[in-house]
């Protein structure tokens, strides 16, 4: 489990991207983060990480105060997590197979062919088949967040995290690459946290959701609760389109 | 009486507004200065830490000596032929007074690509090649959050990325220096030659008369000291990118201007130092 508890964070220019957001993402769950362009989810994501330094506020992952612990301590705790960035960040002077075990090649005593292995499994796992030995240039937007998403499980983490996975994705492949989160997220019992604005998500995996608005947390519930909520701002994100407002209650 | 009185005061303190304005700038400047510095030392610090597992840093400085040294072979030896045929075609042209022995052509060939060309002019040439090369793979890595991605794993981003290019460098430039001494040596031979400036005996005894050897040495400590520069500097522009691509664009230009500028500066000291 992962509590975010009164988390501040100022920028250096002095914008304020998160304003005392608590919150809990729970383990065995796809916990969704969603909210506007611009909100804060990428900042909370990245302060939850440790990317960024948190101005005031605590990260706990299950009870261990996260944020200040040193680079040493942080380490181990890090060697659990999983991270799919919203651009992918797949290593470019690396090979799709090579991507996939670089993480078991840093961190375990793995052989050769044993790591190649894992890998293929991971691959698999995610339906990139054929691809070992081409560049992350080469491949397509959709392949590269699942080949991300294949090194990102490789090491079976323990907590997962997914910024905008379905981002310029096309709907159908959004589904693919959803449901994998959601299935490795059971499987594994994992605590998963998955920043979105695509609604289609939210309605598909959301166990948990949590909305902030400008930097504050609006409002956190069920994908159930959310066609009945009356908060004004929740509504008008999620019933922006017409797709949505057909389906409003 | 008053009013020269009255213009001397204004002009005293336009002046002194002036150099109040001036020592701003110098302070202004100077205060960018250390900042950059205690962000550079900051970032060796992080780079000279323990590795985290020697067998991956080992392979990693194997193809960055590949990526960075071997092939800037080819440029080293193309600069260093031509220019040691240059200075022997110069030294031949100003060489009008026909008292003067023939052998100064390889003996001036000799010490220019010795004490200057092959260990600064090679570093500075380096300098636009493997820092520009150096500063925008790490700048990109930045900004498409390949850095991020190696810290989230708990890998020391900057020991993993940086170490090994340094340690690449500065083992292998040293043997780019020793290329360029034989190469443009080579190169004034043959242009010698060829044009009739010279004959090889005359050159062969050039290059020998009243050799020092420890010349050699004192281009290799140069190198040696030019190429950590070279790394670091363009690697700790790199490293420090925000942004996008222009910033990558930029911090690799800066890398250039800077590594070049700090070479000829550890230039002077060296020379001042070990000559
Ligand atoms: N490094 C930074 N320095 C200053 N401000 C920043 C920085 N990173 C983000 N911000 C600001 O923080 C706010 C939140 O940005 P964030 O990236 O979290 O948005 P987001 O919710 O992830 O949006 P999107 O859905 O478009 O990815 C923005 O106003 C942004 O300008
Ligand atoms: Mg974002």
């Amino acid at each position: 489990m992962i509590t975010v508890s009164h988390v501040y964070k100022q920028f250096e220019d002095g914008r304020v991207a998160l304003n005392d957001v608590c919150a809990t993402f729970d383990q065995g769950k796809t916990n969704l983060v969603i909210g506007q362009s611009g909100s804060g989810k990428t900042v909370l994501l990245k302060c939850i990480v440790g990317l960024h330094e948190v101005t005031s506020g605590d990260i706990l992952f299950n009870d261990v105060v996260f944020n200040r612990l040193n680079f040493r301590e942080k380490k181990s705790i890090r060697q659990k997590m999983g991270m799919l960035f919203q651009g992918s960040a797949l290593f470019d002077s690396l090979t799709v197979e090579e991507n996939v075990m670089f993480p078991l090649e840093m961190f375990t005593q793995m052989t050769r062919s044993e790591r190649r292995d894992r890998a293929n499994v991971c691959l698999n796992r995610v339906n990139i088949v054929n691809a070992n030995h081409l560049y992350p240039a080469e491949l397509s937007g959709g392949m590269q967040k699942r080949v991300a998403i294949a090194r990102a499980i490789a090491l079976q983490p323990h907590y997962l995290f997914c910024d905008e996975p379905n981002s310029g994705l096309d709907p159908r492949t959004s589904v693919v690459i959803d449901t994998l989160i959601q299935e490795i997220t059971h499987e594994f019992n994992i605590t998963t946290i998955v920043n979105t604005h695509d609604m289609n998500s939210v309605m598909g995996i959301g166990d948990k959701v949590i909305f902030i608005h400008q930097g504050n947390k609006w409002w956190e519930g069920t994908s159930a609760d959310i066609l009945h909520s009356d908060n004004e701002e929740l509504n008008q994100f999620v019933f922006s389109t017409e797709l949505t407002k057909k389906i409003r209650p | 009486m008053f009013k020269s009185i009255k213009c001397a005061t204004f002009a005293a303190i336009r002046c002194a507004g002036f150099n109040a304005l001036r020592c701003g700038y110098r302070l202004r400047l100077s205060m960018r200065f250390f900042n950059l510095f205690g962000e550079y030392v900051l970032l060796m610090r992080k780079v000279f830490s323990r590795p985290e597992k020697f067998r991956v840093y080992y392979h990693q400085t194997i193809k960055e000596m590949d990526k960075l040294g071997l092939q800037s072979v080819g440029i080293v030896v193309v600069v260093s032929l031509f220019i040691g045929a240059i200075i022997t075609i110069q030294t031949a042209y100003n060489l009008g007074n026909p008292l003067l022995p023939r052998y100064i052509i390889g003996l001036s060939t000799r010490d220019v690509m010795f004490l200057e060309f092959s260990s600064t002019i090679v570093s500075l040439i380096l300098a636009g090649k493997v820092g520009s090369n150096i500063a925008s793979e790490i700048g990109t890595m930045r900004v498409t959050e390949q850095i991020d991605a190696l810290e989230i794993m708990g890998i020391n981003s900057a020991s993993y990325l940086i170490m090994p290019k340094i340690i690449a460098t500065v083992l292998f430039n040293p043997f780019l220096t020793l290329v360029s001494m034989f190469v443009g040596i080579v190169g004034g031979w043959m242009a010698g030659v060829f044009t009739d400036v010279t004959t090889t005996q005359e050159y062969l005894w050039g290059i020998q008369f009243t050799f020092v050897p420890y010349y050699i040495t004192y281009a290799l400590i140069k190198m040696f000291v030019f190429s950590f520069i070279i790394a670091t500097v363009s690697s700790f522009f790199g490293y420090r990118v925000r942004g996008g691509s222009l910033e990558v664009g930029r911090a690799s230009t800066q890398s250039v201007v800077s590594s070049s500028v700090l070479v000829l500066m550890a230039n002077l000291v060296l020379t001042k130092l070990l000559l």
